[in-house]
C-alpha cells in the first residue's frame, strides 16, 4: 500500500467484494454481518484501548444501550418500518454518546488500572439494572419489529446496513488518527502527566474519544438487536463476557494501536470462530478459550504490532538520509 | 515586577520540609539561575510553580495573577512551561508527531473540529527540531533517541508551544560536554531573538555562571543566597553547602 493509486485500488475491490459478497455466498450472510460487527466492535475498542491505552472493559454497556433506544423507538414512535428503524438507530447512537459523555467526565480521571476495574462493573450493572426495568421489558426482554420485506430480505437488507456502518466508522477513524485528534491520544498513552504540562485539555479529548467508541457502538447495538429480533438484557444486550471480552481479544489479537490491526483481528477471530464452531462442535468454548490464552501469549502486540517491530523502517521510522533543512522555519 | 514572582513558599512531604519560605523574582526576558546541592529543593520549586502539587504556604504569581491554585494544564496554558529533570517525552511517537501536537492550546478547543494539523506546524516543528539538531531522526521514535537527545526534543518541544517563560530542570545533563557551548548559545538566542524568559536549574557550575544574569541558591530547602554570577561563584555558604554535601 504504498502509492496512492495503489491505496485506493485496494479499498475499491475490498468494497467490491463486500457488495457481492451476499450474492457469492447467500447462505452465509448473517455470518458475514456479524463480520463487519466484530469489525466495528474491535475498531471502536481500539480507541481507548488502543490509541489511547485506557483499557475499558465496559464498552459493552454503549452497545446495549443503543440496541435498546432503539428498540424502544421502534415500538413507541408509531412510525413506519423504515423510518422507525433509522429513527432508533440515530436515537440509540445519540443515548450512547450521552452516557459516555456523562461517564467519562467522572471515570476517565482514574488512571490506568484504576479505570479498567472501573468499567468492569458499568456492563454488569446495566444488565442488572435492565433485567430489573418493566419499561423496557425487564428481565423478559424485548421483541423488535417483524421486518417487512420477502423471506431471505432481510437478512440481505441487515448485511448491508452493517457494512455501511463499518464502512463508515473506518474512514471517520482514520482521519481522525491522521490529524490532531490522533496525535494527542497518543500523547495521552504514551505520557499524560507530559500532555497535561503541555497544557492539551486533555479531558476533553479523553471525553470525545469515549464518545467516539460509544458513537459506533450505539449504532451497531441498534441494528444488533434487529437482526437478533429479540433483546435480553443480558445474554444479547450487554453481554460483557462474549462480546465484551471479545473486542478486546480481537484488537490484541490484530495489533491494538493501529488502524488495521484491529480489523485483521477481527477477521483472524471471527473466521477461526466459525470454523470453531462447525468443526469442534461440543469443544468450540474449551478451542476459544485455548485460542485466547495463546493470543496474550505468544502474540501480546498483536499481528501488526509484531511485523512493526519486525520491520520498523516499512512503517517509516528511519533516519532520513537528507540533512538538508527545510525552509521557512525558525 | 517581574513576570514570575514568589514569595514565601513552603513545602513539605509528610516531615520533609523540601521548601521553606523561599522567595524569588524573575524579570521578563531575563535568564535567571536556581542553584543548590542534591536534594536542596529546586525541583520541588518547579512542581510548585507549575501547578503539579498544592503548596502549604505562600504566593506564586505569573504575568500578576496568583496561579497558586490553578491546575498544570491552566498554568500551561497561561504561556508557563516547564522541561522534567528526568525526560518526558511521548515515546511510541515520532519526534516530529512529538513536536505537531505541542502547540499552543488556547485556541485548541475548536482542536477536534480543526483535525488537520496545518502545514505551517509542520514546517515549524521541522525548523525547531533543526535547531536543536534533530532534524535528521524526526521519523524516529522519540522513545528510541538517546538521553541527551530527548532532553533536546524536549526542549524544542517546549519552544513549539511559544511559551512566554520556560522553567528548564538540568538542560544539560546528559548533553555531550563539546556541545554544551552550542546548547548555551542556542539557550541565549531563545531568550535574546524571541523574547522567553528562563528559569533554570543547573549543576554545571561553568554554564549556570556563563548564562544567569542572576542565581539563586537553595540548600535544604532554604533560600542560601541569592545576587549575581561573581558574588554567588564567591559566598563562602554557597562553596561550603556544595563541599558540604559531597
Ligand atoms: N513527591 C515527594 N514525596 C516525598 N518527598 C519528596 C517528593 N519530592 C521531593 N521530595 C523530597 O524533597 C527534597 C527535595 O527534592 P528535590 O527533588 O526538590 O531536590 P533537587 O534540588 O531537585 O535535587 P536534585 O539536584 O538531585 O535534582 C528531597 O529530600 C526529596 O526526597
Ligand atoms: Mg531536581
Amino acid at each position: 500500500m504504498s502509492t496512492p493509486i495503489m491505496r485506493t485500488l485496494f479499498y475499491a475491490s475490498v468494497v467490491l467484494l463486500a457488495l457481492a459478497a451476499p450474492l457469492l455466498a447467500p447462505a452465509f450472510k448473517t455470518q458475514m454481518a456479524f463480520l463487519w460487527v466484530m469489525i466495528v466492535f474491535a475498531l471502536s475498542w481500539d480507541i481507548l484501548g488502543g490509541q489511547m491505552g485506557y483499557n475499558s472493559f465496559g464498552n459493552i454497556l454503549f452497545f446495549g444501550v443503543g440496541m435498546y433506544a432503539c428498540a424502544i423507538v421502534q415500538r413507541d414512535s408509531g412510525l413506519d418500518y423504515f423510518p422507525a428503524l433509522y429513527v432508533g438507530m440515530v436515537t440509540g447512537a445519540m443515548v450512547a454518546v450521552g452516557f459516555a459523555a456523562v461517564l467519562g467526565s467522572g471515570m476517565l480521571g482514574l488512571r490506568g488500572h484504576y479505570f479498567a476495574i472501573g468499567t468492569l462493573g458499568l456492563g454488569i450493572a446495566a444488565g442488572e439494572f435492565a433485567s430489573g426495568w418493566d419499561y423496557i421489558g425487564a428481565g423478559s426482554g424485548l421483541l423488535t419489529p417483524l421486518f417487512p420485506g420477502e423471506i431471505g430480505g432481510r437478512e440481505t437488507f441487515f448485511y448491508y446496513l452493517m457494512f455501511a456502518i463499518a464502512a463508515m466508522t473506518f474512514p471517520v477513524l482514520r482521519w481522525l488518527y491522521a490529524g490532531r485528534f490522533g496525535l494527542t491520544i497518543n500523547a495521552i498513552r504514551d505520557d499524560e502527566d507530559k500532555a497535561e504540562a503541555m497544557g492539551i485539555h486533555t479531558t476533553l479529548y479523553k471525553t470525545a474519544a469515549w464518545c467516539t467508541s460509544a458513537f459506533f457502538l450505539g449504532l451497531t447495538g441498534a441494528v444488533v438487536g434487529n437482526m437478533i429480533g429479540f433483546i435480553d438484557p443480558r445474554d444479547v444486550a450487554f453481554t460483557g463476557a462474549t462480546y465484551g471480552v471479545w473486542m478486546i481479544l480481537m484488537a490484541i489479537l490484530g495489533g491494538k494501536g493501529t488502524l488495521w490491526g484491529p480489523v485483521i483481528g477481527a477477521v483472524v477471530f471471527h473466521v477461526t470462530q466459525q470454523l470453531f464452531w462447525t468443526y469442534l462442535l461440543g469443544w468450540q468454548r474449551v478451542a476459544l478459550g485455548l485460542l485466547i490464552v495463546i493470543i496474550v501469549v505468544f502474540f501480546p502486540l498483536g499481528i501488526l504490532g509484531w511485523a512493526r517491530e519486525r520491520w520498523p523502517e516499512r512503517f517509516g521510522h528511519k533516519v532520513q538520509q537528507d540533512l538538508k533543512p527545510v525552509q521557512g522555519g525558525k | 515586577m517581574g513576570i514570575l514572582e514568589v514569595k514565601g513558599v513552603r513545602k513539605t512531604f509528610g516531615g520533609v520540609i523540601a521548601n521553606s519560605d523561599i522567595s524569588l523574582s524573575v524579570p521578563e526576558g531575563k535568564i535567571i539561575g536556581l542553584i543548590g546541592p542534591n536534594g536542596s529543593g529546586k525541583t520541588t520549586l518547579f512542581n510548585s510553580i507549575v501547578g503539579y502539587h498544592p503548596i502549604d504556604g505562600g504566593s506564586i504569581r505569573f504575568l500578576a495573577r496568583e496561579i497558586s491554585r490553578l491546575r498544570v494544564p491552566q498554568i500551561a496554558r497561561l504561556g508557563l512551561i516547564r522541561t522534567f529533570q528526568q525526560t518526558r517525552i511521548y515515546g511510541k511517537m515520532s519526534c516530529l508527531q512529538n513536536m505537531q501536537i505541542s502547540v499552543p492550546q488556547t485556541l485548541q478547543r475548536w482542536g477536534l473540529v480543526m483535525n488537520k494539523i496545518p502545514a505551517e506546524d509542520t514546517e515549524r516543528a521541522e525548523g525547531l527540531l533543526e535547531f536543536v539538531g534533530l532534524y535528521a531522526k524526526r521519523h524516529l521514535f522519540a522513545g528510541d533517541l538517546s538521553f541527551g537527545q530527548q532532553k533536546l526534543l524536549e526542549f524544542a518541544m517546549a519552544l513549539m508551544i511559544r511559551p512566554r517563560m520556560l522553567l528548564l530542570d538540568e538542560p544539560t545533563a546528559g548533553i555531550n560536554p563539546t556541545l554544551i557551548n552550542a546548547l548555551i548559545s542556542r539557550l541565549r538566542r531563545v531568550s535574546t531573538e524571541l523574547g522567553i524568559t528562563l528559569l533554570v536549574i543547573e549543576h554545571n557550575m561553568r554554564v549556570i555562571m556563563d548564562l544567569a544574569e542572576y542565581i539563586y541558591c537553595l540548600a535544604h530547602g532554604e533560600l542560601l543566597a541569592e545576587g549575581k554570577p561573581e558574588t554567588i561563584q564567591n559566598d563562602q555558604r554557597v562553596v561550603d553547602a556544595y563541599l558540604g554535601a559531597h
